[in-house]
């Protein structure tokens, strides 16, 4: 049972929440005349103005369980976690604006593993189409289970019930609205999480006496040897993101400087929002190619301010679970530790009252909806044109591919369900396969990073490539170890251990180090002993060196993508020292 | 062409904004002990209505100049 009491729902708090689903609905029957061809359904027609496709691009990666899960970072890890934004995920949106998707945009590709097609082969499409493809149907699986375990737990909700409600809510407007409804529903989720989490922020910090008071309670965490990491740390060690990364030791995220930047910062990072579908449709939707290129960065905007939103939060509970404020708010115990993982549902319910109650937890329970749908769009999409148009129906009219992606829409809604029943049965499988798509995405931009940047990049090279930068993260993970691993799905399953890490965290930065670097160096020995298939004019407007640039210099400099890029990557830099 | 994406943002923010300060005015003091004494449902709900309000405002605006 759980260790708190049930949140009871008020009128208002009904109201809210019924009021939101009816928008959401609404907008998807509102939409539904709009959708003539499979162009306006997978892609929006190319018609998305550039503010909502970037706050959807930024939605897109917003669902719950990372809401949640950065909150309960900021507990365990404090400011740290911070760098998952400010080194992590805003300089590769700038680079995926500035540099990648004038390439995306401008081959006329629909999918991702379309640009691969087109820039490799069929082989490498292929393979990338189906590994994503599955690992979309397992995501939104997941997000599913989740939330119907949370309220089950929270509200006392039927689970089965939960689940097939919220996955009728999802089938019905992505159904009837397509990609449109659903980057629609994200942006609404956007402003929803926004201002629905933003008075809690405020509330938790009054709480502890303001800044100062929650540095002093951060300090005192620190300090304590006991229940966190089973380690005490210098004072500060909470509050800052740079100061004790000299050594994994000195920092409770357990992650030295070098394999921060390098394995976070530019691996996993550029991998994540430079090459998945799922993001990268979000772009591929604008008007042209220089609002393609603005979405990510319109998204790097509110993306550096996210911290303080979903991070803070989890800083704040720890905080005052060790010093406890006025209102007595402490994480529960969990085990030998708290349980983070329920920061936010016990921070909403403590602090707000039944109305501001609604509104919260209605954030909650849209940002997993957004969760799903965004994996169901990528689904659809990949799923009709990279693999049902490719391998099983060629030539067939525009209107049956539409056809073709509203019952793809089904069919993926239908898997993820049957992958949520497989998590209540399973959990190991689902970490075995969370474990797998992540050895598949670490080398992938690598490949992306080669074959944009370099015109001998040929298809053998990237496949190959990829599969032995697969093979070396499974390696890897197989010879390594984080501390206190008690199973074989984090790490050392070849049974020989080689090196233990601190941390988790640290062995899944220096996993995808190795992946990477062994997929980038194949596949250059490999480019290197095969022979071209395409020359420079197929070749063109797929690689960096034979694509002529769009003329931008009649813009003003606050339009064009580069000169914002370097304002936002400037404005990171200041974030960074300021909370070095 | 879709439709304007800031009208039922406007229209939804106006609603909620609405019925916080309406429960906000109506309920009393000891509702909002955990919330350290502050009626967050009146003060957040007036920021929610003008943030829909502005919205609106806003796809007024650009319709009027749509017809001019």
């Amino acid at each position: 049972m759980p260790s708190f009491t049930r949140i009871h729902l008020g009128v208002a708090d009904w109201l809210i929440l019924i009021l939101y689903f009816s928008f959401v609905v609404g907008i998807g029957v509102a939409l539904k005349r709009r959708m003539r061809n499979s162009t306006d359904f997978f892609l929006s027609g190319h018609a998305i103005p550039a503010w909502i496709a970037g706050l959807a691009f930024l939605s897109a990666n917003l669902g719950a369980q990372e809401v949640m899960g950065m909150a309960a970072s900021g507990a365990k890890y404090g400011m740290m976690t911070a760098h998952f934004y400010w080194v992590g995920a805003v300089p590769a949106m700038v680079f995926v604006g500035v540099f990648m998707m004038p390439f995306y945009y401008g081959s006329k590709a629909r999918s991702v593993p379309e640009y691969l097609k087109l820039r490799y082969d069929e082989k490498t499409r292929t393979f990338n189409a189906f590994s994503f493809a599955i690992m979309t149907v397992f995501s939104s699986g997941i997000s599913m289970y989740a939330m119907a375990k949370l309220l089950n737990l929270l509200l006392g909700w039927n689970f089965n019930v939960s689940l097939w409600i919220s996955a009728a809510i999802v089938l019905a407007y992505i159904f009837l609205g397509g990609l449109t409804s659903a980057i629609y529903n994200e942006v609404m989720q956007f402003f929803l999480i926004v201002l629905g989490f933003a008075p809690l922020v405020f509330l938790g910090l009054k709480d502890c006496g303001g800044w100062a008071g929650l540095v002093q309670r951060l300090n005192l965490v620190a300090g304590q040897s006991h229940n966190l990491q089973g380690q005490a740390y210098a004072g500060g060690a909470w509050v800052s993101t740079w100061r004790h990364m000299g050594t994994p030791g000195a920092n409770p995220m357990g992650v030295e400087w070098f394999g921060m930047a390098m394995g976070l910062g530019f691996v996993l990072s550029f991998g994540y929002w430079c090459t998945d579908f799922l993001v990268v449709q979000r772009a591929m939707v604008a008007e042209n190619e220089t609002a393609a290129r603005k979405v990510p960065l319109i998204a790097a905007v509110p993306k550096m301010l996210f911290p303080f939103l979903v991070i803070l939060p989890g800083m704040i509970a720890i905080g005052l679970t060790y010093k406890s404020g006025q209102t007595g708010f402490a994480l529960p115990v969990k085990g030998a530790s708290y349980d983070y993982d329920m920061t936010i549902p016990l921070m909403l319910k403590h602090y707000f009252p039944t109305g501001l109650l609604g509104l919260g937890l209605t954030a909650l329970m849209a940002s997993f909806m957004s969760g799903m749908a965004g994996n169901v769009t990528a689904f659809n999409t990949v799923w009709t044109y990279d693999i049902y148009q490719n391998h099983i129906a060629k030539d067939k009219s525009d209107s049956h591919y539409l056809w073709m992606g509203r019952m793809a829409t089904v069919g993926g809604i239908l898997l993820s369900i049957l992958t949520a029943y497989m998590a209540v049965h399973f959990n190991n499988i689902m970490d075995m396969l969370q474990l797998i798509f992540a050895f598949v995405n670490a080398p992938l931009f690598a490949t992306f990073l080669l074959g944009m940047f370099w015109k001998r990049t040929t298809g053998h090279g990237a496949f190959f490539g990829l599969l032995s930068g697969t093979a070396a993260a499974a390696l890897h993970h197989g010879l390594t170890v984080p501390i206190g691993a008690e199973s074989l799905f984090k790490g050392g399953w070849i049974g020989h251990v080689l090196h233990v890490y601190p941390s988790e965290m640290a062995q899944n930065f220096w996993t995808a180090i190795w992946s990477w670097s062994t997929c980038f160096i194949v596949t250059i020995l490999i480019s290197l002993a095969t022979r071209r298939t395409k020359s420079d004019e197929e070749l063109r407007g797929l690689v960096y060196s034979l694509t002529e640039r769009h003329a931008e210099g009649h813009l003003p400099w606050y339009k064009r993508p580069l000169y914002l890029g370097l304002v936002i990557l400037a404005i990171a830099v200041v974030l960074n020292i300021l909370f070095a | 062409m879709n439709f304007d994406l800031r009208v039922p943002i406007g229209i939804l923010f106006t609603l909620f904004g609405t019925i916080l300060v309406v429960l906000g005015l109506t309920t009393s003091q000891e509702l909002y002990q955990a919330s350290l004494g502050i009626n967050v449902n009146l003060d957040w709900g007036l920021a929610l209505l003008v943030f829909g309000l502005v919205m609106l405002g806003f796809v007024f605006r650009s319709n009027r100049k749509a017809h001019r």
